[in-house]
């Protein structure tokens, strides 16, 4: 290709390319219903979280008060800021064995940077984020959370 | 035509001239006269300021599947009111041993030269403060008054972003303006005329755009091009580059100082726009097609003054389409742009433009 057809079919890319950008912002600007914001404290009833947004960290029980957490201590390990400690304690099973059970998920929502690393390092899925996020308090204290609700047991036959 | 003359405005500048030379001296009247267009003017300025603003952040909004401002007033109408208040409210800081004299000065400059700009506007039909021979010319020459207050902004701010977004400013506004002049010589050559009057009463019968086919095309889009380029608009806001001067030129400003540059970029892409609609989509002319007696009639009765601010408004839209699409130009690609794509072809094109009016192969 000669200088002179260069010059001008560089001409042509490049209005070709600018007007596809503006057909993008175009289509947009004809179309406000793709707007995704939401004016939220007004619409806070009918408020639409996306499915993988991530709120806090929780762990689901069942309607009996049990959990899937075995107390490995995976989650503790994978996060990268130190947000959980898990506390955990030694049972006598009724064969006489000594066994491992978790006694506090202890997270601190104020060091959490929703990585979701541990959800991801759980090997039992006993942890998962929710949508919810609403957290502001007046007391710092109030962000460390017990994750397993008093006096619940893990789930029979998580463990094996 | 004969329906226009009810929206001729004229008439009524003619009765305030004819009351005033009746209580007062010559002298006087001229004086009282200029303080009225000058008042008027300045409302103007403040309505437009805030009304484009707002637009700007709306279409920005939009376009990039947001909301934009809802707060103030129903749908945010009553943000840039809010945001001006608070200006006016601020403290106006000088940085240390900044050159106090031209640091107050430059915003003066900038607004003076929209004001300029402004004067030779046709709005209507008679209503047009200044009706100069060379009114083209003019505009082009008060409207590049604008980058000594940057250049000066910059120099007095005492700061190196400042001098930086200053300096490239300078480069880009000094290369654009000969495209944007050439792009208007285009017209120029079928109008006959540099009178913005005259430039709008030759397009009775059909826009420019459409008289000159393929050659006003092209000196529209050159035109659009420099002429967004000349009012530090993305995607040649060079002089203001956020991500790596801060704010450039007006780094340093704050308060009403600021507001000044604030509005006088919008004021400037207004009179852009304003120029691109009175050369290239016939000023206030409304739309005429051909011998369709009863569709020319129909848009006789849109007043001027409407049809001027539509094409005016379109024009505009463009431009912030463009800014809210297009990434920045870095400063070579910028200046590689205008010296080695726009002038070459708006040279040809003032050629083209030549042969085929000379040929008789316009409209």
């Amino acid at each position: 290709m000669n200088e002179v057809t260069e010059y001008f079919s560089d001409i042509f890319k490049g209005v070709r390319s600018l007007l596809k950008g503006m057909s993008v912002t175009g289509y947009y600007f004809l179309h406000p219903k793709e707007i995704i914001t939401q004016q939220y404290p007004e619409n806070r009833d009918v408020l639409k979280v996306p499915e993988r947004f991530r709120g806090e960290l929780v762990m689901p029980h069942t309607a009996d008060n049990q959990h899937r957490c075995t107390g490995c201590s995976a989650c503790q390990l994978a996060c990268p800021n130190g947000s959980i400690i898990i506390v955990s304690d030694r049972v006598e099973t009724p064969e006489g064995k000594k066994k491992k059970v978790i006694d506090k998920h202890v997270y601190n929502l104020a060091m959490c940077t929703f990585c979701n690393l541990c959800v991801r390092a759980c090997p039992t899925d006993a942890i998962v984020m929710s949508n919810d996020f609403e957290h502001a308090t007046y007391d710092r204290g109030e962000l460390i959370k017990i994750l397993n609700q008093p006096g619940s047991k893990v789930l029979e036959g998580i463990e094996e | 035509m004969k329906i226009l003359s009810i929206y001729d405005f004229s008439n009524l500048t003619q009765a305030i001239h004819t009351w005033l030379s009746g209580k007062m001296s010559v002298v006087s009247t001229q004086v009282v006269e200029m303080i009225l267009v000058g008042t008027v003017f300045l409302l103007f300025f403040a309505v437009l300021g805030l009304v484009l603003v707002y637009a700007e952040r709306k279409v920005c909004a939009i376009i990039q599947v947001r909301l934009g401002p809802m707060r103030v007033g129903k749908w945010g109408t009553a943000q840039t009111l809010a945001d001006f208040i608070k200006l006016v409210f601020k403290e106006p800081l000088i940085t240390r041993d900044a050159d106090k004299f031209l640091f107050n000065l430059a915003p003066f400059i900038i607004i003076i030269a929209s004001f300029m700009a402004v004067a030779v506007m046709p709005f209507a039909k008679g209503l047009q403060a200044m009706d100069f021979d060379i009114g083209l010319f003019y505009i082009s020459a008060v409207s590049s008054i604008g980058v000594t207050s940057i250049l000066v902004a910059g120099w007095a701010s005492n700061s190196k972003y400042s001098l930086i977004g200053a300096i490239r400013s300078g480069a880009q506004i000094l290369s654009y303006e000969l495209s944007a002049g050439l792009s208007l010589l285009t017209i120029v050559i079928l109008t006959g005329s540099l009178q913005l009057s005259e430039i709008v009463e030759s397009q009775a019968d059909g826009w420019w755009i459409w008289k000159g086919h393929v050659s006003s095309i092209i000196a529209f889009v050159i035109f659009i091009i420099a002429g967004t380029a000349e009012t530090n608009r993305g995607p040649f806001d060079m002089a203001e580059a956020e991500s790596e001067l801060t704010a450039g030129f007006h780094t340093e400003y704050s308060g009403i100082k600021f507001a000044f540059f604030f509005l006088a970029e919008y004021v400037n892409m207004f009179i852009i726009a304003a120029i691109g609609a009175t050369v290239f989509f016939g000023g206030w002319m409304p739309l005429h097609v051909g011998n369709f007696e009863a569709f020319n009639n129909i848009m006789d009765y849109i007043p001027s003054v409407v049809w001027f601010f539509m094409k005016v408004s379109a024009i505009i839209f463009l431009m912030m389409w463009f800014r809210w699409t297009f990434p920045r130009l870095r400063i070579d690609q910028l200046l590689t742009l205008e010296w080695k794509y726009l002038l070459p072809l708006s040279l040809m094109n003032i050629l083209l433009m030549a042969f085929l009016s000379l040929m008789g192969w316009h409209f």
